[in-house]
């Protein structure tokens, strides 16, 4: 239940910097990917979703 | 393919717009009181529920969570269903979810003008309104993802992703945030203390602004920018691309509103870089929304409602591009503190999601009641008014803040401070009045606006349940034209997960580090537990919201350090729970308020401040004088103290009222002698100590080296 300094210190903390790096990176490159080379009609269709009701 | 008839729900989309209405009203009402209490002290009325301290949380409150809160619903509802082609999931929980959110706003309302307050900004309900608010969250959760299962369109068009976001975000941060110990059946302490206390905080309170109003205003703003203008969105790609990096960046960061503090460096450098990074997203919406109108920008010459969304998405662009900039140190050195901050969020709350609400209700009102907008004419006058006030709202007050901060930091040519405090304060008052003025104006355009939706309901009938029909939807087959993106566009569990896994990944790399590195949180050898007069002391000073006006943090300034002492240091707040840092400075910081004034000068200040000092725009609090302190509690309070980690010996908790006697008896000695005479259980005298004790540990350990082992 305290919430003060449960470690004196904590080994590797760059893991986490890296790690969330990581996913935002290949996720960002992943769907960058996809938007590039995504089919129009597909994108065209989805697009008028707020129109069509 | 078999047709399936069906209806939309449009009752429950009708009780969200009204409470939309009414409680944008009252939020606004309460803002313009407080804006009016800064320079008219007597407009505190002299009782405690109606000062400005316990007004101005229900006033930011009501505006978030009922108005905007609302307002989100009434959108999600409405588009949901129609972008799902389904009724939403189950009707009673509708009811619940609708129900059960109005009651927690009344309860809200009721808490926070009573006092009950947890101190922290933007999360003040206490501990029972918290876990309310947790379970009405959820029934909001499976209503929404009920909805998006038994859809009858496979695609999930991007508004539905921001809803998502939204949705996983939210109870994220509000149970993170909300962690607390109660220690009676309406209080109860944060969990963390001081430098922590103040980085989830923040991190929640930043993110309030990201995940509250903004994304599920995007969501609104996908939907029904297409709607209103009658044309799709400019660019999908664009909308995917800003969706992602939006929820990412954004959660990381809530550190800019720490800058110079006692928070470590690489925190608030980590929260500056991500700011400015939140530049692209944040205008990939804005550009988004305004490209949509291209070569259709007649239609804003004749339609109200394009004009509120117009004006909308540029105050998102405005503030979202001035968002970044405060987040530069050099900048936000002279902005934090100031009415800026108040100028650059009332540009959202006024531009962004004041506009983008009022065009949706004037776009909503009329459909669900099957009729025509009782007047065009005066929705553009309301529109009009609008822009007026908000301009008369902001501009003064960036003035007053730029203004203000200059002349905090002026010297003389001997080397001494130019400007007392207060003459920073009175030299602004007519930016003060003129920002009411602004209020003002946008609450009549509100008003307008309630007599137009008044006469277009009685104009029409409420289609309860609007009839629809849709092809049910077919297994998608895996056809070798599969996309990934089309995979997660389908599934909306994924979906959830995948967002939950950026944000919460933001959170925790900013979180854990300071929680569990002790070098990031230097101890003091000479900051000791507060007594428990002091402890009592400190939860007045939280009930009556003085955080609200006065900081509790001398960043390192040659200016204030010349003003108001040595700068702050984070192992000052180790038993501060929660940490009173504040965010605005109406009055002067209180960090070292300690020992600067006898006891006298406070007895008197707190029954009359202008007797003081003059020209002083505090209120008065008499009641303290009256009230006696709750001494069956205190040993209550120190056995959560206790559990959470502050030193106290065991078994202090049993003779800490006899403690808290003696040092009362001796203050009020000490008021005697100045022919004051009070209760020693008196309620000020609690204070009197607190604000006597507060910043004073480390200045009788001036020599003493700061360990960080």
């Amino acid at each position: 239940m305290k919430f003060i300094n449960y470690l004196e210190k904590i080994t590797g903390v760059d893991v986490f910097a890296l790690t969330s790096l990581t996913i935002f990176f290949s996720f960002f490159v992943l769907m960058a990917i996809w938007v590039a080379t995504a089919d129009k009609r597909i994108m065209d269709e989805i697009n008028q979703l707020p129109l069509d009701n | 393919m078999q047709v399936e008839k069906f209806f939309y729900d449009n009752k429950s989309v009708k009780l969200f717009a009204y409470a939309t209405i009414l409680w944008g009203v009252v939020g606004m009402l309460a803002g313009l009181l407080i804006s009016v209490q800064i320079y008219l002290p007597a407009a505190n009325f002299g009782l405690p529920f109606t000062t400005f301290g316990r007004v101005r949380p229900v006033h930011t409150n009501a505006v978030i969570f009922a108005f905007v809160g609302n307002g989100i619903f009434m959108g999600v509802y409405y588009s949901l269903q129609r972008l799902c082609k389904a009724r939403m999931f189950n009707d009673t929980l509708s009811k619940i979810h609708f129900w059960g959110w109005q009651l927690i706003i009344v309860l809200a309302a009721i808490t926070l003008l009573a006092g009950y307050t947890t101190g922290k900004e933007y999360a003040e309900l206490e501990w029972p309104i918290d876990i309310l608010i947790t379970l009405i969250w959820v029934v909001f959760g499976i209503n929404m993802f009920g909805t998006i299962l038994k859809r009858r369109e496979s695609h999930l068009y991007v508004a539905i992703w921001f809803f998502i976001a939204t949705w996983i975000t939210v109870a994220m941060l509000h149970i993170v945030n909300s962690f607390e110990l109660p220690f009676s059946w309406m209080k109860s302490y944060s969990f963390y203390a001081g430098v922590q206390d103040a980085l989830v905080q923040w991190w929640y309170g930043h993110n309030a602004v990201a995940f509250f109003l903004t994304t599920p205003y995007l969501g609104v703003m996908y939907y029904f920018l297409p709607k209103a203008a009658n044309r799709p969105v400019y660019s999908y790609r664009l909308s995917i691309i800003h969706f992602w990096a939006l929820i990412f960046l954004y959660i990381w960061a809530g550190p800019h509103h720490l800058l110079y503090t006692a928070l470590p460096d690489w925190a608030q450098s980590l929260g500056t870089v991500f700011s400015i990074m939140l530049i692209a997203p944040s205008w990939g919406g804005m550009l988004n929304g305004l490209f949509t109108l291209r070569g259709a920008w007649d239609k804003v010459r004749e339609d109200p409602i394009l004009k509120f969304m117009v004006v909308a998405i540029t105050c998102y662009g405005m503030s979202t591009f001035e968002g970044p900039m405060l987040s530069l140190k050099s900048v936000n050195a002279i902005t934090h503190f100031t009415d800026w901050t108040i100028a650059h969020v009332h540009v959202g709350a006024l531009g962004w999601n004041g506009f983008l609400t009022i065009g949706i209700l004037y776009w909503i009102i009329p459909r669900i009641f099957n009729t025509q907008l009782y007047s065009k004419k005066l929705a553009t006058t309301h529109f009009w008014i609008g822009t007026i006030g908000i301009v008369l709202y902001a501009i003064p007050m960036y003035w007053a803040g730029f203004e203000q901060a200059l002349m905090w930091k002026q010297f003389t040519a001997e080397g001494t401070l130019k400007f007392q405090f207060l003459e920073t304060v009175t030299h602004i008052i007519p930016m003060y009045v003129t920002r009411s003025l602004g209020g003002l104006l946008y609450l009549s355009g509100v008003l307008l606006m309630v007599y137009n939706l008044i006469k277009t309901i009685k104009s029409g009938a409420l289609i309860a349940n609007e009839a629809a029909e849709a092809p049910a939807l077919v297994k998608s087959t895996g056809h070798a034209k599969q996309y990934w993106h089309r995979w997660i566009e389908e599934r909306p569990i994924q979906m959830l997960v995948f967002s939950l896994v950026l944000v919460a990944a933001g959170g925790i790399i900013e979180m854990v580090p300071t929680f569990l590195i002790k070098s990031n949180i230097p101890t003091i050898a000479a900051v000791k537990p507060y007594s428990p007069l002091e402890l009592q002391g400190r939860d007045i000073y939280i009930r009556e919201g003085c955080y609200l006006c006065h900081s509790q943090m001398v960043r390192p300034f040659r200016d204030e350090v010349a003003r108001y002492g040595e700068y702050s240091k984070a192992g000052e707040f180790v038993y501060d729970h929660p940490f009173q840092w504040g965010s605005k400075r109406t009055g002067p910081d209180l960090a070292r308020i300690g020992g600067k004034y006898p006891d006298s000068w406070h007895y008197n200040h707190m029954l009359e401040p202008q007797s003081m000092s003059p020209g002083s725009i505090m209120p008065s609090y008499t009641w303290l004088f009256e009230n006696k302190i709750d001494t069956a509690i205190t040993p209550a309070k120190i056995r959560a103290m206790q559990t959470l980690g502050v030193p106290y010996a065991t078994g202090f908790d049993l003779i800490a009222n006899t403690n808290l006697m003696a040092q009362a008896y001796k203050i009020q000695a000490g008021l005697k002698l100045a022919k004051l005479d009070v209760a020693a259980d008196a309620e000020i005298i609690a204070l009197i100590a607190y604000l006597q004790r507060v910043g004073t540990d480390i200045k009788g350990a001036k020599s003493l080296p700061v360990t960080t082992k």
